[in-house]
């Protein structure tokens, strides 16, 4: 803006005269103004996100078909979710998604290194290796879901090809999670790419032609020089791949809705189960589930709010 | 730059390289190309077995053709239009205003108030899905596109206001100021000054809560019921019920819903990317 623009704004603002109230209003603008702007979405943001944090907390000390009266159960659906062998499931594969799906990391440094070149159309391959991450994950689970089929998908194929018998995937009570992450690191790894083909994007040239004057090559480069600059990129490749792991769920309802009995079951999807489906409208066993998730993420949302403190403060 | 530039190595290593490019490409997109083969099949390949190899005639116009004729496809999309841009533009237009007032000012609650957006951002949805359902059913909300479209506004606003808020502390506050000595009014400095700043940020965000929202499948299950106000994603799967083993239609419908955000991700790649890769260079 030039300087003229913000005189003549300067003369519409002084264009009043002074009175009393006026003043106290001046006076305290600069006090007011930051509410004004955050009252909109304030409001709405405390509606349906803060609030329904707690109501589901309070929720889960009862039990609740969504219609009828409320029940006070006390800690009675958490007790019940002690002996709960469908929880258990849940819990022990949402641990397989978090361990598993962190491979996503690695795979993703991997091609980012494999595609930071600059030969001719690298732009362009760049943007289709990314694609996986612009779809919708419906459809990375039924195109998944026929890759899987051992009748005619791609899986069926190889094992035929070396003469075996190819195993059902998503039939599998012991395959069938990990078929699941499989399938859900495809577009994982192309974020996790695209955040350190950025980074790579800012390592500093000096620093590496210091490292090749030091004699360092290949993996001592990589590791002694290079990952040091990319740690912003690894710790946001991290914390959305922790997230995405425990927020799994479109996979799991497209390709299997947790069977075969419950073995892909994850607490995302259990819980969605046993609040919102068939199985009966158990709301308050549901936020109980709700609340363990919630509990187990706040790990990681503690973990990060205290990083962004510690960057606000340096 | 790291690895080491190709042009620096011998003409094998080069070559190798450059053959290597499109192979890796061709499996890394394999799931795509088998879905798009799949699509233009005709409905006798994929009974005798034929899903994978050359497809015996090419149906590109039939198979889409029969996707709208015989589904509720087109309603599908156009709801998850509807649902989509009204999102985009409340959220992103909210944020602008959150992310001025946790930036520009200094006060006490600037920072925990933030913090709060940062946090909200990141809880899992199930532990909103049973209030916010409730307070949609009582307020007649539910089975609504505008239903689906607040709720979807005020939970992007978590990351759009940490987007924003960011983006606008990394403006010279000196500008500011200085526009405050001339005593140029609060709104008046935002709406004349700081907005046309931050055009890239929402350029950025748009094309990010577009993908976003246009990819949502839990809240669409979970707030909506019927077939009028059911997004593409969810429509998806509907359309997996109906068409049983029709997969060369499936296979259309679903390469539909991936259109748009895929157009949206080619138009504005640049503006895509910086927004995804926010904070992945500075710590």
């Amino acid at each position: 803006m030039s300087s003229t623009d913000s005189a003549e704004l300067a003369l519409n603002n002084s264009s009043g005269p002074p009175s009393g109230q006026r003043s106290w209003l001046h006076r305290n603008r600069i006090k007011l103004a930051p509410w004004l702007f955050l009252l909109p979405g304030l409001i709405f943001f405390f509606i349906y996100v803060i609030a329904p944090i707690f109501q589901s907390i309070w929720i889960s000390f009862y039990e609740w078909d969504g219609l009828s009266d409320k029940e006070w159960v006390g800690f009675a659906n958490y007790v019940e979710l002690m002996d709960d062998d469908r929880f258990y499931t849940s819990l022990v594969n949402n641990v397989w998604w978090l361990l598993l799906y962190m491979l996503a990391v690695p795979a993703g440094l991997g091609i980012a290194l494999f595609l930071n070149q600059t030969v001719t159309g690298i732009r362009l391959y760049k943007s289709l290796f990314f694609f996986p991450f612009v779809i919708s994950q419906v459809v990375v689970g039924l195109i998944f879901s026929w890759f899987y089929n051992p009748d005619f998908g791609i899986v069926g194929i190889v094992w035929e090809f070396f003469g075996a018998t190819p195993p059902a995937i998503l039939a599998d009570e012991d395959l069938v999670t990990f078929g699941i992450i499989f399938a859900g690191l495809w577009p994982q790894i192309a974020y996790c790419m695209i955040l350190y083909l950025t980074g790579l994007n800012n390592v500093s040239p000096d620093q590496v032609e210091a490292g090749r004057l030091d004699n360092a090559k290949g993996w001592k480069m990589l590791w002694y020089v290079i990952l040091p600059q990319l740690k912003p990129a690894t710790f946001i490749a991290v914390v959305v791949t922790v997230i995405g792991a425990l927020r799994s769920f479109d996979l799991i309802a497209i390709m299997t809705q947790g069977g075969p009995y419950g073995s892909s079951n994850v607490l995302a999807y259990y819980m969605f189960e046993t609040a919102l489906s068939e199985y009966g409208f158990r709301m308050g066993y549901g936020s109980a589930i709700a609340t363990v998730l919630f509990l187990i993420m706040l790990v990681y949302i503690s973990f990060f709010l205290w990083r962004m403190y510690q960057d606000e403060r340096g | 730059m790291f690895p080491k530039p190709i042009e620096k190595s011998s003409a094998g290593v080069r070559r190798g390289y450059q053959v290597l490019l499109p192979i890796a490409l061709f499996i890394w997109l394999l799931p795509l190309l088998a879905i798009f083969l799949t699509s233009i099949r005709p409905a006798i390949d994929i009974n005798s077995g034929n899903v994978f190899g050359v497809p015996s005639d090419f149906l590109l116009i039939e198979n889409y053709k029969a996707v709208f004729v015989q589904s509720k496809a087109g309603m599908y999309l156009w709801n998850s239009v509807r649902i989509t841009i009204p999102t985009v533009i409340f959220a992103v237009g909210l944020s602008c205003l959150t992310g001025y007032a946790l930036s520009v000012y200094r006060f006490k609650w600037a920072v925990p108030l933030f913090f709060v957006f940062v946090a909200g951002n990141f809880v899992p949805f199930q532990i909103l899905m049973v209030p916010v359902r409730d307070l949609s059913v009582n307020t007649g909300l539910y089975n609504t596109v505008t239903g689906l479209v607040l709720f979807h506004s005020a939970f992007q606003l978590g990351f759009c206001t940490l987007f924003m808020r960011n983006f606008i502390k990394a403006l010279p506050y000196e500008l500011i100021e200085s526009a405050r000595i001339d005593g140029v009014g609060e709104f008046k400095i935002f709406w004349y000054l700081v907005l046309p700043l931050v055009k890239p940020a929402i350029a950025a965000l748009s094309v990010l809560i577009f993908t976003f929202i246009w990819n949502d499948f839990f809240w669409a299950t979970v707030l909506i019921q019927g077939d009028h106000a059911l997004p593409i994603t969810a429509g998806v799967r509907a359309l997996n019920g109906q068409f049983v083993s029709q997969w060369q239609l499936v296979s259309a419908a679903s390469l539909l819903a991936a259109v748009p955000p895929v157009v949206m991700f080619f138009a504005m790649q640049k503006h895509f990317i910086a927004g995804l890769t926010l904070g992945a260079t500075k710590g």
